[in-house]
């Protein structure tokens, strides 16, 4: 009785990473239903929606225009109905400082965004198997932090 | 006089199993044939009552014996990992076989086809996570760590904390308590 999909949300301002992002999960062997958001804005307004399905995953870009990452994520960790998302940053910086920042601010995991597909499609596939391990078998998420 | 019948047997099971749900209060959806989308979660025992009923129809709710298996070589893997007193000295493929009956081959390649993650990674995985614990909550020394969790060496244990997390155990610690730091004070 379990769901046998995971859901995941990207937030990222960049319409060709939204595209790399939706295609690397197509080619996933694990079932996914992938939703994108254009800026922080969007995709808090879809996540105050009444009954919307929340993700499993959301990355977020920590550059953008409107809302940034970072703002989305300090909201995000106001409010209790959000727990049990993991938040995945998906950033071009890799700066320890924005690392250490994010990590600390809530952020269960860090992506520097890579630079070709091949890398993209191995980094998201070992993001959603080890969530998916920390989701099925009830492991601490506050204890969940992940870098790649 | 005879009569003679056609049956729809599609139609007729999902009508016996519509009724039957129903019966027991329980939302659902019949999705197709042999397959029903329960709107809600069923105890134990609400689900024994239903099947008990399907049964005199010779319904037979089939559970996922694969699944069933899986769970229980992660719940053998946890017990293993976080229990002191299991013997360690003991191989992982050993202790799984011999507490599942079945061959490791086959245990490991289940297990990988229902997680997508391998036996070893998820071993791994939970004993990073015991780590976890340890350092946050027992402040225990990584030395002590890699010894109550019979690693060869720290170095091993650091770098393979490092390779599961991304980040390294010093760093993990310093980062979860900068965050319940903060929390406290966004509380206070």
């Amino acid at each position: 009785m379990q769901e046998d999909y995971i859901n995941i949300i990207l937030a990222d301002d960049d319409a060709d990473d939204r595209l790399f992002f939706t295609d690397a999960f197509e080619e996933l062997k694990i079932n996914t239903r992938v939703k994108t958001f254009n800026d922080g804005v969007y995709l808090m307004d879809y996540l105050n929606t009444e009954n919307c399905v929340l993700p499993n995953v959301l990355f977020l870009d920590l550059n953008m225009p409107r809302k940034s990452g970072l703002e989305c994520l300090r909201e995000l960790k106001k409010f209790d109905k959000f727990n049990d998302i993991a938040i995945a940053i998906y950033s071009t910086s890799a700066s320890e400082e924005d690392i250490e920042k994010t990590f600390i601010m809530g952020a269960n995991i860090y992506i520097k965004k890579p630079n070709d597909f091949k890398t993209l499609k191995k980094v998201l596939q070992e993001v959603v198997t080890i969530n998916w391990q920390y989701y099925t078998n009830g492991l601490n998420k506050d204890n969940f932090l992940l870098r790649l | 006089m005879k009569l003679h019948l056609k049956f729809d047997f599609n139609a007729l099971c999902r009508k016996v199993l519509d009724e039957k749900l129903l019966e027991h209060n329980i939302k659902h959806k019949v999705v197709g044939f042999g397959e029903v989308e329960l709107l809600e979660k069923l105890s134990e025992d609400r689900l024994q009552k239903l099947s008990d009923d399907l049964n005199e129809y010779c319904i037979e709710i089939v559970e996922n014996q694969k699944s069933i298996l899986v769970q229980k070589i992660k719940d053998a893997i946890t017990d293993m990992v976080f229990n002191d007193d299991a013997n360690i000295n003991v191989k992982a493929s050993a202790y799984l076989s011999d507490a599942l009956g079945h061959s490791y081959g086959y245990l490991s390649n289940l297990f990988s086809e229902v997680t997508h993650t391998s036996i070893e990674n998820f071993i791994i995985l939970q004993k990073i996570e015991y780590t976890k614990q340890l350092i946050i909550n027992e402040n225990l020394s990584l030395t002590e760590i890699a010894f109550k969790l019979n690693y060869s060496s720290v170095a091993h244990l650091s770098t393979q904390f490092k390779n599961t997390t991304g980040i390294t155990p010093s760093a993990f610690q310093r980062i979860i308590t900068k965050r319940r730091e903060l929390n406290l004070n966004q509380t206070n």
